[in-house]
């Protein structure tokens, strides 16, 4: 147990001490839906996504396109990292609220 | 109803698949099956207590915790899954040939034991929080729904379970000739797998970096979303855009796996021919 807390921390200096230079963006889930619904991003660039999540339920950042999934808990917000891509569209979705939560990152 | 009894599914699946296969691969290990629903149980309650501190591990290491721990729980589980296969190898042809000496063989069996717990109750544990998060996340925007969800979440898990199950069965029936064959290579290319998704999660959260990112777009020829590239992307890893980096993990893993196991079996040669002489002799 002892043994499995110190590679924790291990791996949380790593991510403390990694220093971020990505330009962020940031996304908003409100009522269930993306604000804005489309981004657009630079190809070839590893960029910082900031996730807020406005709803008091947790909601998960789910896209096969970006191969990226997140759970953001209500009212907190998270990021993830995408890229570098090549031009295109990678359609994300809330995956508890599919429905209505969907979007698109336009890669330019 | 039918979208949580599909997302409740999904979850189930991955992790019924790995016990169906660690529960053939672990025949003829005394007790095992005590293990295995222990392993289930400390899982379950391992998940709800996960989605209790899901806040506090999202906000962990600058805000990537969640990313980490799902990285960790898959490494513990890789580590787990090698254990068992270098451990198999020695004494798999022993438990074929029904050739044991009873001393060794209840430390043993209770190390492999033990070890069994660990990998199903992992297994649970990632599935079931993000379950866990995805009921809570229904549960509280759509009141009206709470049976509905509740009876999709139950096919689905029943359903999941069921393919688990069917797995299972279908291995027991593999020739005893090649069962230890076929479940050692089942886990083999299941830690492969497990060890690239750790390496999936570590770039997503910018702790690693991707080293070029797709090597390859089969998504075309063969989604990972689809049923059958799903289940490839459980049981051997399959990814239809896989980063340099995933694969990086996936070889090394598999390479250093299959050592284990060759070294191992070279040793555990000697002795094996011993204890069946003696038997025989």
């Amino acid at each position: 147990m002892k043994y499995l807390l110190s590679v924790f921390m291990f791996i949380s200096s790593l991510a403390m001490a990694a220093e971020p230079v990505e330009p962020e963006y940031v996304l908003v889930i409100k009522d269930h839906k993306f604000e804005p619904e489309e981004i657009t991003i630079p190809a070839g660039k590893k960029i910082k996504l900031k996730i807020v999540n406005k709803d008091s339920t947790p909601e998960e950042f789910h896209s096969d396109d970006l191969k990226r999934e997140k759970v953001i808990l209500g009212n907190k917000s998270g990021f993830t990292f995408i890229g570098p891509l090549t031009p295109g569209r990678y359609k994300f979705m809330g995956e508890f609220h599919e429905s209505t939560a969907k979007g698109v990152v336009i890669v330019k | 109803m039918l979208s949580t009894a599909i997302i409740i599914f999904r979850e189930v699946l991955e992790a019924a698949l790995i016990i169906g296969i660690v529960a053939a691969a672990t025949r003829g290990v005394p007790g095992r099956g005590y293990w295995l629903v222990a392993g289930v149980m400390a899982g379950l309650l391992g998940a709800g207590v996960v989605a209790l501190f899901a806040n506090s591990i999202a906000e962990m290491a600058s805000g990537v915790g969640q990313e980490v721990f799902n990285a960790i729980v898959l490494g513990i589980a890789v580590v787990m899954l090698a254990w068992h296969n270098i451990w198999m190898t020695s004494h798999g042809a022993e438990l074929a040939a029904h050739a044991r000496s009873v001393g060794n063989d209840i430390s043993d069996g209770l190390s492999e034991c033990s070890v069994l717990l660990v990998i199903v109750g992992m297994a649970v544990l990632r599935e079931g929080s993000e379950a866990t998060l995805f009921l809570y996340g229904i549960a509280t925007s759509e009141g009206a729904g709470t049976m509905s969800m509740l009876s999709g979440g139950m096919v689905g898990l029943l359903v999941g379970a069921a393919v688990g199950y069917t797995l299972y069965a279908g291995l027991l029936r593999v020739p005893m000739r090649w069962f230890f064959t076929v479940t050692g290579l089942l886990i083999l290319f299941l830690a492969a797998g497990m060890a690239s998704r750790a390496a999936h999660f570590l770039i997503q959260a910018d702790l690693l970096p991707s080293l070029a990112e797709p090597i390859w777009d089969t998504s075309g020829i063969l989604s990972q979303q689809s049923i059958f590239g799903s289940l490839l992307h459980i049981l051997v890893g399959y990814e239809d855009r896989p980063a340099g980096m995933q694969m990086v993990f996936y070889f090394t893993a598999l390479i250093s796996i299959w050592i284990g196991m060759k070294w191992v079996a070279r040793s555990a040669k000697p002795a094996l021919k011993k204890v069946l002489s003696s038997e025989h002799g």
